[in-house]
């Protein structure tokens, strides 16, 4: 039987999930010889190869491109994670979503106290830019997605039994410590 | 002595005073009804919904109905589950509840119940409401984000002549807490505390103090919201 594959993106995140992945330590060697990494920040594969078991998704959606790679994941993954407050819930990104967006660029390249040498006054707008959102929404508001890991980030623990509950098909027992939002 | 009355909760066989909420009567048979709204001590508001429970198959709150007489009552059946997590859901999405930087998270009840009931991703879309903070008292800030509009601070901090110190300001879906400037003038740190600790979220934070205790201690780290209620302890959901 070939390995189960893994795919991983971080899309409006701080890539903390990822860290939080590395941080199952030495059972890192144990899931080399379980899985399959395909498309993944971890091993700089770009493009997805073939299709895949799992696809863990870290980070909200907040730009065109966000929507792009969510939906390319759907298409070749059988079972989407959503791993992380920000995937869940928009995470702090969605702290502008009650602000303009107009007000967030302005601050950001126009009036903000860090701006410097930005006399013509000039929003980024090129269209190889991705095009930033009204707003940043949880992922399964964009595609569907199976399982949710909450944590900021979710602990190394919870992440590597949520993994090998789905390549071995065991149940996900989660102990009451390891559940927080936070 | 007032006279007992003999009822159930799952099957349970429990007892209760004339005039004990259901509420009451299952903390002292030491079953756990989860609630926000409610607190020992205040009168019962019954608004937020949490409590429900199924007597002889009608949805009854738990705070606000008292005991009577034979009533079988359900509180872990599947359908009050759902409606327990429906309500805790749509409270989820209709504020601003960012856990990751919030100084409530750890202490806070909406989140202890929602871990409690193992809800990892609301079902409804998020509202992502436009709400205020507000820091204009000098002790306490207001998370207008965060609230749930509970009434537990304007029932339950009151000053030495039984003023209300809180109180809703605006109609319909514009109310939030207010805090009377004159009355809280005076307002002590204990009565910040108080306020602050009183509020079942995060909407009321005392200034210049915060994430005091370590994540790991808090409240509803290690053990479900509850837990010192039941006799059984919960150690995995």
């Amino acid at each position: 039987m070939s390995k189960p594959i893994i795919a991983t993106t971080s899309l409006a995140g701080c890539f903390g999930c990822h860290m939080s992945l590395l941080d199952i330590d030495e059972r890192i060697l144990e899931l080399a010889e379980l899985v399959e990494f395909n498309k993944s920040p971890i091993n700089d594969i770009k493009k997805f190869t073939k299709k895949c078991d799992v696809g863990l998704i870290e980070g909200g959606v907040c730009n065109s491109e966000n929507i792009h790679v969510l939906k390319d994941f759907r298409e070749n993954c059988k079972i989407l994670v959503s791993v992380g407050e920000c995937a869940i819930m928009g995470g702090l990104p969605a702290l502008r979503n009650n602000i303009p967006l107009r007000e967030c660029l302005e601050e950001a390249y126009l009036d903000g106290p860090s701006v410097e040498n930005n006399e013509e006054r000039i929003i980024p707008n090129d269209e190889e830019l991705p095009l930033i959102l009204d707003k940043v929404y949880p992922c399964h508001e964009v595609v569907k997605i199976d399982i949710h890991l909450p944590g900021c980030p979710p602990s190394a623990d919870m992440i590597y039994e949520a993994l090998v509950s789905l390549i071995t098909g065991k149940e996900l027992k989660v102990p009451y410590e390891a559940f927080k939002y936070d | 002595m007032s006279k007992v009355l003999n009822f159930t909760i799952d099957g349970v066989i429990c007892m209760a005073e004339k005039g004990q909420t259901i509420l009451n009567a299952a903390t002292a048979n030491k079953i756990y009804i989860p609630t926000l709204c409610n607190l020992p001590g205040l009168k019962p508001r019954g608004s937020c919904r949490v409590c429900n429970v199924k007597v002889n198959g009608k949805f009854l709150t738990a705070c606000t109905t008292p005991v009577a007489e034979g009533m079988e009552i359900e509180n872990n059946s599947e359908d009050i589950i759902d409606i327990r997590k429906s309500i805790i859901e749509l409270l989820l999405v209709e504020g601003n509840h960012y856990c990751p930087y919030c100084e409530k998270s750890g202490n806070c009840d909406l989140q202890a119940i929602a871990y409690k009931y193992n809800i990892p991703a609301p079902r409804f879309p998020y509202q992502f409401p436009d709400r205020d903070i507000e820091a204009t008292n000098g002790k306490l800030l207001k998370d207008h984000n965060r609230c749930i509009l509970c009434k537990r601070c304007i029932r339950g901090i009151k000053d030495e002549d039984g003023k209300s110190i809180f109180a809703f300001k605006r109609r319909g879906h514009k109310v939030i807490i207010n805090i009377d400037t004159r009355l809280s003038a005076n307002m002590t740190d204990e009565m910040a505390q108080e306020a602050m600790d009183i509020c079942p979220v995060g909407a009321i934070i005392k200034k210049e103090i915060g994430f005091k205790v370590p994540i790991g201690e808090r409240k509803y780290d290690k053990e479900p919201i509850g837990s010192d209620i039941e006799e059984i302890k919960a150690t995995t959901i």
